[in-house]
């Protein structure tokens, strides 16, 4: 496999006025290319943020520990995104081989200029073309994406489509450089269900097409088990589980994984209780000690829990979780 | 009229004029001819897309906005009153009857207000109890139903996580002992691990306070788990109703069965058997001739284009509206 991106001992800080407060504590892993990496936390998990860094693109306050590195592997060597601060330099990873499409495709597109116009001024951003070939471009993008009619969509505003249309159209925009990353942050989060299903076809034709590599945010496991190669679960900053798909919604080993998938309505169980996790998300200015989780698991092995951060333990060569429970006995 | 139905609707409808024209003007018909009956004590479940009319049809039980259309009947075994005529003392004591829960714990409740102003407002803008004290009493019963503590009325919103302000939000609704409540997406901003615990606040609410639910949502999974009989909306109108149990097992309308089959799975080993839909729901300023759904329904026929079929019970408590559904049971 071709590796795309490493993320290694991701920490990341914001400076607020109520202090300093850890949005990603030491994360790490890989993706490679044509490979789709689930990303599932709830609110506050950290999720949206670690994907952000991905593209250096968090907010001024940010802090980056020292330990942290991320590196994009492009066929001309690997790209230390964390380095590059320059707007110029930025250039050819955010929108060049990571393009991001968001959960409210209406905040994406400015409103009062049309959808051509931003996609072209995108692609001769990144490349050299004149701005016919950059409306030939993108007039194929938004037919390739199911856009019915795209020579006289192109003119459109975003106002004028659909939230389907909409959706698809940012997808276009996005895929228009031919990203080697896509980051798709709840995309199908504001649709219907009958779009959503239509919007993840589509973005599983073109990750066979192009190649790339796709983060797919989303709190929903139904849309992850449908979508995903790997998943990776988080809580509270923190990447407390990661797997194969199959493996983690089947064989959950982090309580909070488990917690998950039991608190969710089964369609194939009705009579199944709703077992929520206990407890809420605590505030990230009153971070747990220990492992993060240990306020609300109902596996708390003893005093551990809460004063050691557990270490990962590898179940399989391509499953690893951080939990006491597991300590020493990674492989049983 | 049956003893044990609260809420019952014949052929009601909402419109909205649009455009300014005195003589020349269009209707949007929100909710169109839309016919049921809600038996006291139960869950009942409106599910549909956005634009299908499913918050209006709510509203308009609530009397929260008017009634074009048809006739809709409140009866609590206490009052009986006709929702399409009700005076100014009816109207007040109807607002006391029946509450809604708004989807969004965020917005809905005022930040300047403490969880106590917030919970005893109904009760003073309805002049229900007449004294401080009284207030208070009434304020700290239902807060503790809602498994909130004197601690937390102190407090303001901000100071809560999404789990306990919709907490804060149903205690709100229950204060002034209402009988009908319309629970509008109640659960849809919550994370996956909370959600469930509200749902069982719910459930367990409606036993120990004997309370009438129309619960509005567009998330199949959790209607299926929560409700014991659902109906679904397109464009305005009922295309089917049926006690959960035999809906799920045996949807009859296309458009059921596609909104079903567009959940997705939690089984990976899923991936592509789905049935997809086609297009999106039109415009309710522009609606289909005939019946509603028929320029996405893969069974159209030419009937389906002219003429609208109307709700017909096909077995039981089950109804549907379908040219075909027979036709198509039969042919499995």
């Amino acid at each position: 496999m071709d590796r795309l991106i490493d993320v290694e001992n991701l920490t990341l800080q914001f400076r607020t006025d109520e202090g300093l407060i850890t949005a990603v504590d030491n994360v790490s892993f890989s993706l490679d290319r044509g490979e789709v990496m689930g990303l599932v936390g709830e609110s506050g998990s950290g999720k949206s943020v670690t994907a952000k860094a991905l593209m250096h693109l968090n907010a001024s306050n940010a802090i980056y520990s020292p330990e942290s590195r991320i590196t994009l592997h492009t066929d001309s060597g690997g790209i230390d995104v964390l380095s590059l601060s320059r707007a110029g330099d930025l250039k050819v990873v955010r929108g060049g081989a990571i393009s991001m499409i968001f959960q409210e495709p209406m905040a994406s597109f400015a409103p009062s200029i049309s959808i051509g116009k931003q996609m072209i001024e995108q692609l001769q951003l990144h490349a050299e073309m004149s701005k016919a070939q950059a409306r030939e471009i993108a007039i194929e993008m938004l037919d390739r994406v199911g856009i019915s009619d795209p020579s006289s969509r192109v003119d459109q505003y975003a106002f004028e489509l659909s939230g389907g249309m909409r959706q698809r159209a940012m997808i276009a925009m996005a895929l228009s450089t031919k990203p080697r990353l896509l980051i798709a942050d709840e995309p199908t989060t504001a649709l219907d269900v009958t779009i959503q299903a239509q919007v993840i076809d589509l973005m599983k034709e073109l990750v066979d097409e192009f190649n790339m590599g796709i983060v797919f945010i989303t709190h929903d496991l139904g849309v992850v088990a449908q979508t995903a190669d790997k998943v990776s679960v988080m809580y509270l900053g923190r990447l407390i589980e990661e797997g194969p798909v199959r493996e983690v919604i089947r064989d959950p080993r982090h309580p909070y994984t488990k917690g998950l998938l039991a608190a969710l309505p089964r369609l194939d169980d009705l009579d199944a209780p709703l077992t929520p996790v206990p407890g809420d998300i605590p505030s990230p200015l009153e971070r747990p000690t220990g492992c993060v989780f240990n306020t609300r698991c109902g596996d708390v092995t003893g005093p551990v829990c809460s004063a050691t951060v557990p270490l990962e333990e590898w179940i399989d060569p391509a499953h690893r979780v951080s939990c006491h429970l597991y300590a020493d006995r990674g492989a049983s | 009229m049956s003893d044990d139905i609260l809420i019952s609707a014949a052929g009601l409808s909402v419109g909205y004029r649009l455009g300014k024209g005195l003589f020349q003007h269009s209707v949007l018909k929100a909710v169109d001819n839309v016919s049921l009956n809600i038996k006291r004590g139960s869950f009942f479940g409106l599910v549909g897309e956005s634009g299908s009319g499913k918050t209006t049809l709510g509203r308009a039980l609530l009397n929260a906005v008017p009634i074009t259309g048809g006739n809709a009947t409140y009866d609590d075994g206490d009052v009986t009153y006709d929702l399409t005529a009700l005076s100014k003392d009816e109207l007040g004591d109807y607002r006391r009857r029946a509450q809604l829960i708004f989807q969004d714990p965020y917005a809905a409740l005022s930040p300047r207000m403490t969880v106590r102003d917030i919970i005893a407002e109904p009760l003073e803008v309805m002049k229900i109890t007449s004294s401080r004290e009284a207030t208070d009493e009434r304020v700290r019963e239902i807060a503790a139903r809602c498994r909130l503590n004197l601690e937390h009325l102190r407090r303001f919103p901000h100071a809560f996580s999404g789990g306990q302000r919709q907490r804060i939000s149903i205690a709100r609704a229950l204060v002034s002992r209402p009988q009908f409540i319309v629970a509008d997406e109640a659960v849809a901003a919550l994370d996956v691990s909370i959600q469930a615990d509200v749902l069982n606040l719910l459930k367990q609410l409606q036993g120990e306070m004997d309370l009438t639910f129309m619960f509005i949502s567009h998330d199949l999974s959790v209607v299926a788990h929560t409700c014991d009989h659902v109906a679904v909306m397109y464009l305005g109108r009922l295309v089917e109703t049926a006690p959960t149990r035999q809906l799920f097992a045996a949807p009859k309308h296309p458009y059921t069965k596609a909104l079903f089959s567009a959940i997705p799975s939690l089984n990976p080993d899923d991936r592509g058997l789905a049935q997809r839909l086609e297009g999106e729901i039109p415009s309710p300023t522009n609606q289909p001739s005939g019946c509603k759904f028929h320029t996405r329904c893969p069974h159209v026929i030419d009937r389906c284009r002219s003429e609208e079929p109307q709700l017909e019970t096909a077995d039981g408590a089950h109804e549907v509206s379908c040219h075909r559904w027979q036709e198509l049971l039969a042919a499995g």
